[in-house]
């Protein structure tokens, strides 16, 4: 199909219709609207399908809750202050272990914050996020193609592995228009999971839940999604690097950060400087061994983000003391410059002797 | 002989584990019933809560999947939606239905899910030990109201199947008892009317019922089961509340 132009929050509706979308409910919140509209006006009326405008975004990811235990793709999609809402719902769908589709674009915070982008909810995103011992894959697109590409992926690994996805974006990329091309076509059947509820019929009745008065059971339900979060960390890790090669300072950020550092690694390439990017594409399995393969070429690492400093965290446990780390994050909704990140990256280039 | 009573065919072999007079086994049985008669039992989804019913699991031989404490309308809507040849029903206390649930399920209502929910009021949080429940009556010493409740401070019973029946929305709306067994008797019927409504694709139903819980009101069963007719069922009347499905009788 040809190239077509939209914004990130459409293209995410597009390619979740083809992806087999059968459920979406959300909540109006800023920037991430046109999402929802998008499958108002593209998914409502769709043979099979459902949209719902809920009542909040607790209803909204316990429809989707609901539509999954039945063996539909499903999605919800929210910006920070609804996502915080939405985490007794992921818990839920992580204990229970269903699939299903969390878009987060997110916006600054904490509070109400602002309606532009930042990153600072990729704690909240890659630590679980609720209450118990969870994780979710967390998808960090950093493109309006990237998005497409990940939300049909996001659907793919949420019901092979049967576990939440959170696709953690931002208000830039959710607003800005790009080329998107989509790789799929919307299937004429739409997917049913096998194993969900669908009545007792041919078969004994089944239950889903996550309350248990044995501790002992609990443990092993916990021990299970411990071991499936372990092969999901080794088969399902993806990552970027840019000119990456002959790297002497490497730019660790990702999402729409990593667009801002790609800019000014070129302009600080342009004057002789070797410095690479390092973007995580999975932000939850972090791509710890390549960052740690990365340490024996590269001394220097610099993580971007717009936040306090928070995958900082992940890069520091992935390195383990081997490189050494800085940080520049502009909190609150702040979008740097690329001209801003490159006299950024020369500073501390220069500083670290790193020019000949 | 002729047998005239026997276990449904959609309630398991196990026993209870509620308190001895507790309305929630005689409630499970009553929707068993129905579910056999009206031969559902394939189609049937139900959704249960957190509290006392939180193994309805291990009674009804029905597909069956916990919600969150008060999410119970927006789960069932999310299964019905989804597959709409399900018969789903929700099981829902006074504190998740009434209080932390009340969004949920007015919304769900107003948008006439054809969904059923099943509203055990027994004016207390059963399973945390007896705390004040939206419904928890004026004067009521519970373990948050110790001196009483006081509409002043704490605020009046919610009548929350009235406040459903304003919803538009809904169709089917009923408030019993199981106090007797005239009025068990009357409660099976609306929860049949209550599944024939969501079967003819009318819209949302709703059965309230008033359920005796001994243990936390501090009474003998036989105490318990007066004390709704001379106490409760002056503050929630019984009866139908709201009936626009067409007068279409289920019997």
């Amino acid at each position: 199909m040809a190239k077509v132009l939209m914004t990130g929050n459409a293209a995410i509706g597009e390619a979740a219709i083809r992806a087999g979308c059968r459920c979406y409910f959300g909540y109006p919140i800023t920037p991430q609207n046109e999402l929802t509209e998008y499958m108002a006006t593209n998914l409502s009326r769709r043979k099979g399908c459902s949209f719902i405008q809920a009542e909040s975004e607790v209803a909204a990811i316990n429809m989707v809750y609901g539509a999954s235990l039945v063996g539909a793709r499903a999605m919800t999609s929210s910006s920070s202050p609804g996502i915080s809402l939405k985490q007794e719902g992921i818990s839920y769908l992580a204990a229970c272990e269903l699939p299903a589709v969390i878009v987060n674009m997110s916006r600054g915070g904490p509070g109400l914050g602002s309606i532009v982008a930042a990153q600072s909810d990729y704690f909240q995103a890659t630590r679980g996020g609720g209450h118990g011992d969870y994780r979710t894959i967390v998808l960090g697109p950093s493109s309006v193609q990237e998005l497409a590409d990940l939300t049909h992926k996001a659907f793919e690994l949420s019901d092979k592995y049967k576990i939440p996805v959170i696709i953690l974006g931002d208000g830039v990329l959710g607003q800005m228009m790009e080329p998107v091309e989509f790789k799929y076509e919307a299937p004429e059947q739409l997917p049913v999971r096998s194993d969900s509820l669908r009545g007792a019929k041919g078969r004994p009745s089944k239950y889903i839940k996550t309350f248990t008065s044995n501790p002992a059971e609990l443990e092993e339900i916990n021990w299970s999604l411990f071991r499936r979060y372990e092969l999901i960390k080794k088969e399902e890790t993806a990552y970027e690097t840019f000119l990456a090669e002959d790297a002497e300072l490497i730019v660790v950020a990702f999402g729409i950060a990593a667009r801002i550092a790609k800019g000014a690694i070129r302009t600080v390439r342009a004057s002789g400087l070797r410095v690479g990017l390092f973007r995580p594409i999975t932000l939850w399995p972090f791509p710890s061994e390549a960052v740690r393969e990365l340490a024996k070429k590269v001394k220097y690492f610099l993580v971007f983000e717009m936040n306090m400093g928070q995958m900082i965290e992940d890069v520091q446990l992935a390195l383990e003391g081997r490189g050494e780390v800085s940080f520049y994050g502009r909190p609150g909704g702040v979008i740097p410059t690329p001209s801003e990140v490159s006299r950024v990256i020369s500073r501390l280039y220069y500083q670290k002797g790193l020019k000949q | 002989m002729k047998k005239i009573y026997s276990r449904p065919k959609s309630l398991k072999k196990a026993v209870f584990h509620y308190c001895p007079g507790c309305g929630h086994s005689i409630i499970h049985r009553l929707i068993c019933e129905v579910i056999d008669e009206m031969d559902i039992q394939e189609k049937a989804i139900g959704v249960p809560p957190p509290g006392c019913a939180v193994f309805a699991y291990y009674y009804f031989d029905v597909d069956m999947a916990e919600s969150a404490h008060g999410r119970g309308a927006a789960v069932a809507t999310g299964i019905k939606r989804a597959f709409p040849e399900a018969i789903v029903f929700t099981y829902q206390g006074d504190g998740d239905l009434a209080a932390i649930g009340t969004a949920e399920t007015i919304h769900a209502a107003n948008r006439r899910e054809n969904i059923t929910s099943i509203f055990i009021n027994n004016a207390v949080y059963g399973m945390t030990g007896g705390q004040m429940a939206p419904t928890t009556l004026t004067g009521q010493k519970t373990t948050t109201t110790p001196y009483g409740r006081e509409d002043r401070l704490e605020g009046y019973p919610l009548k929350m199947s009235d406040i459903i029946a304003l919803v538009k929305g809904s169709v089917y709306v009923e408030r019993c008892a199981v106090n007797s067994p005239a009025n068990i008797r009357k409660t099976k019927k609306a929860i049949r009317r209550a599944f024939q409504t969501q079967i003819d694709g009318l819209g949302f139903s709703l059965v309230e019922i008033l359920s005796p819980c001994p243990t936390n009101w501090k009474m003998t069963p036989l105490e318990a089961w007066h004390w709704i007719d001379d106490v409760m069922a002056k503050e929630f009347p019984l009866g139908v509340i709201k009936d626009i499905t067409g007068g279409k009788d289920a019997d």
